[in-house]
Parts: C-alpha cells; structure tokens; sequence
C-alpha cells in the first residue's frame, strides 16, 4: 500500500495474473480447443501495447503539448479505421472506405468536441488526462459499433435483395426501398452499447469506474464520470453509425437507382 | 414487327441487346392493350420486364417509353407509372392493409379507405381480413395480394411476371379475367409474362413468342 492508501501491484503479482493464463492455456489444450496461439499473442500484443501506451501518456502529462495531442487523436483515429476495415469480412472498394473514415473521423470529433468542451469544461479540454482517456473510449466503442453497422448493412442488402427490388419495381426511391435495411444496421450497431447501459451498476461495474475507484477516487465522483462517459459512447456510436449508414446504403445504387449486389459494388474497385 | 398504324407503341425497343441473354432487334408493344410474352424458363422473358421497369439497362440499343428514350427519364418516375410484380411475390413486414398500402406509399399516391382495400381483395378472390398478418399466407394467397396492390396503385403500365403460377387452375381463370377487365377499364396497357400458351390465347391481344433471348414471332390474338 503507497502512501494515499491505494494499493499497488508489485511485478509478482503481476506474474501470478500471467501465471492465471497459463493454465487457461493448459486448460485449452488438454481440451483439444485450437486456440492456444491467438491467447498468447493477443495477451503479448495487450502488454506491450499497453506499457506503450504507459510511457507514452507519463510523457504526455508531465511535458503536455497541444500538438502532439492532435498527432495522438488522429493515430488513434487512423488505427480505428483501419482496424474497422480488417473487421469487415468482404474486402471494400475506395468509396465505402472512405464513407467509414469520415463517419468515423466526424462522429467521434464531434462527441470529442461536446464532452471535453461541455461535459468536462473549457478550461481542461485539452488535458491529456481527460483528452486521451475520453477520446479512446469513444473511438473504440465507435469502431465495434461501426464494424457491426457495416457487416449487417453487407449482408441485408444480399439477403433482401429480392425485397429491396420488389419495393423498386413499384417505384419506391433507393432511400425508401432501403430503409428497413438501414435502420436494422443502425440497431446492431448500438445494440452492444445498449446492453452495456441496461446491466450497468446491477450486473457488472463498468472498468473506467472500477480503474477509478481502484485507484482511490470517490465512487461517486466515479458513478459520474461513467454516466457521462456512457452518454458519450452512446451519443458517438450513434452519430458515428448515422452518417455512415445515411451515406453507406447509396454505395448498392447506381445512379439509375438500380439495386447491384454486394460483389458488384463494396468489393469492386 | 411493328405494330399497326393506328395505334401508339408504349414501349418501343431498337437493338437491345442485354449480357447475351436478350438480343431484340426490334419491338413495338401496343399501348392499352393485354401483351403476352411468351417462351420456356431461360428464355430471356423476365429480362425483358425488367428492361421495360428500368430494373435493368441494356449494354447497347434504345428502349423508348412513348417515343422518349428511358435514358432520359427518371427511374423512380417511370416505376411509378410502369409498375412490376415479380414472379416471386414480395410480402412486407406486417399484416394484409399494410401490405396492399405499401406500393400507394412507395409511390406516392393517395391512400384510399378500407372499403377500397376490400374490393381489391375481392376482385382476385382473396378472403381474409386486413388486419390478418400477410407473411402466413400461402404462396398463391400470397400472389394475390400482391397482384391486389398492383390493381391498387392503378399504374399506366403493368408488368407481370408469371402473375398466376400459384395459382390453381380454376383460381387462374378467375383472377386473371378480373386483372384483366380491371386494367381495360382503367386503359392501362398490361403485359405479362407466362410459359403458358393457353393462357396468353385467352387472355392477351399480342403475343410475343422469345426463343433463347430472340423474338421469333409476335401474333395477334383477336377475342371475340
């Protein structure tokens, strides 16, 4: 225990916590379940990308630079896209690529922009403590919810092709035709989000709040961060999604408002 | 392969030619009147509604729609003036009214009250409520919902697309008679697609014969 009473994890402890996945893995293994490879890399890949991360915000906070918080925002932004182009399962073409980045890029900006100069206050907006933490929360929730968004959109436009063209044939435009399709798209996407709002503080304590109050903070100082923080992941997953399906669904017309299937239009350079 | 000179194509068609499926040298279908496009299954039939719904675009050629080129006019405007049933009847999310209000809202149109409905409902032998869910209708109830929302949105044009194959035999006749006596009424120019020889003599003023994506001949089938 350090001297504000928090109680910090000496390296043993933390061994014992890798020591914890290694019998996960023996677990694994004795049940014949392949998967011993993806747990040992992607428990390397989360250290060292968090020690990363470490030295890089002690940096950021001792000697804080508007620049190089801008230089952060949009690596985190460029990681964000392009880890949302490897979650989609059909390779995309140019115009779907960059209807995600802006959506991506506009959606989080903007809740970003509302949190830090509302929510938070003026004054402190370009704080690395609040900037980096908030805006990696809102990025990467945004990235989960646009990846789901984009694979239903993908997949209802195969699946309800027949429908989609049933409505055209009677003269509906290619908004009405697809309405259905986007607003089920736009549900997957916040859907996730949602459940985690619903079992919040019954179910499970949210980590940003558990990270907090482990670290000493008031739990009710707490509690009202992670309302806000969850606002805000709600508000940038939607507003994100929103600008991408609203732009994303005109990709599977042409400009005769003619359906083209998935192979024709997404894949197609 | 032109047709007679007092009356007006509403569809004209001059080299079209469609991803080697359909090649038409030429075409003239009579505006007002009952068309029959007839041929076995692969026979380019389909295509050609969906050529004539916008659906689709030829690679080459020109198909004029009362002599303007369906380039130079709107999709959405034309489908709702030449609306197409497909063979397969597409049925909404929700129940019967919903269903047959549908092709009103996606075009546009005004919507009618549920006496309106009621007779749609009637005139191609379908007996259920409105209120029933639509997705638990059987395959040939299912066709005549949608051929009762084709009647509904009373378009200038009406494409069908093997518009009784669920149907039974005596259900056929019946439904296809009243589709028929309708569209005259309202002077639409209705053209249908069947496999059926029988019914295209019974029902169509032309017949237009398709043979491996070619017309082979185009009759004239006079009712008395």
């Amino acid at each position: 225990m350090n001297k504000s009473g928090i109680v910090d994890i000496e390296l043993w402890q933390l061994m014992a916590a890798y020591a914890y996945v290694i019998v996960l893995l023996v677990i694994v293994r004795i049940m014949g379940i392949k998967r011993e490879k993806i747990i040992v890399v992607s428990s390397i890949r989360m250290t060292l990308q968090l020690i990363i991360a470490g030295y890089v915000l002690i940096y950021l906070f001792n000697h804080p630079s508007f620049w190089f918080l801008i230089l952060l925002f949009f690596l985190m932004e460029g990681f964000a896209i392009n880890n949302t182009f490897k979650r989609v399962k059909v390779p995309l073409n140019r115009e779907l690529k960059k209807i995600i980045a802006y959506s991506l890029g506009g959606g989080t900006t903007i809740s970003l922009m509302y949190f830090l100069l509302v929510v938070i206050g003026s004054n402190t907006w370009n704080d690395p403590r609040y900037f980096i933490p908030i805006a990696g929360m809102l990025i990467g929730n945004s990235m989960t919810g646009i990846s789901l968004g984009i694979n239903r959109l993908i997949d209802s436009m195969r699946t309800e092709h027949d429908r989609i063209e049933g409505a055209l044939m009677m003269g509906a435009t290619p908004k009405t035709a697809s309405k259905d399709i986007v607003n089920k798209a736009f549900d997957a996407s916040i859907l996730p989000t949602i459940n985690s709002m619903l079992g919040m503080g019954i179910v499970f304590l949210p980590g940003m709040m558990t990270g907090q109050i482990l670290s000493g903070t008031s739990p009710l100082i707490a509690i009202k961060y992670q309302i806000a923080i969850m606002l805000g992941i709600l508000g940038s997953v939607a507003f994100t999604v929103l600008i991408f399906v609203h732009r994303a669904y005109k990709v599977f017309f042409n400009k005769d408002a003619q359906l083209l299937l998935p192979e024709e239009t997404v894949t197609k350079e | 392969m032109k047709s007679p000179d007092n009356e007006k194509p509403v569809f004209k068609l001059k080299e079209v030619k469609f991803n080697g499926i359909l090649y038409i040298k030429e075409l003239a279908i009579t505006e007002k009147k009952t068309t029959a496009i007839v041929g076995k299954s692969g026979s380019g039939k389909t295509t050609l509604l969906k050529l004539l719904n916008k659906l689709i675009s030829p690679n080459s050629g020109t198909i004029y729609y009362r002599d303007t080129p369906l380039e130079a006019i709107d999709s959405v405007t034309l489908r709702r003036e030449v609306v197409m049933m497909p063979q397969t009847p597409v049925i909404f999310e929700g129940n019967i009214r919903e269903n047959l209000l549908i092709g009103l809202k996606f075009s546009e149109k005004k919507l009618p009250s549920d006496d309106r409905f009621m007779s749609m409902l009637q005139a191609v032998g379908l007996d259920k409520k409105l209120d029933e869910p639509a997705h638990q209708l059987s395959g040939g109830e299912k066709q005549r919902l949608a051929l009762a929302r084709v009647m509904l949105m009373e378009p200038l044009v009406w494409l069908l697309d093997e518009p009784s194959s669920a149907l039974d035999k005596d259900t056929e006749d019946e439904v296809m008679q009243k589709v028929v006596d309708f569209g005259k009424r309202n002077e639409s120019s209705i053209i249908f697609v069947t496999h059926s020889i029988s019914m295209a003599e019974k029902y169509a003023e032309e017949i237009i014969e398709i043979e491996n994506g070619e017309i082979v001949s185009i009759k004239q089938n006079h009712h008395e």
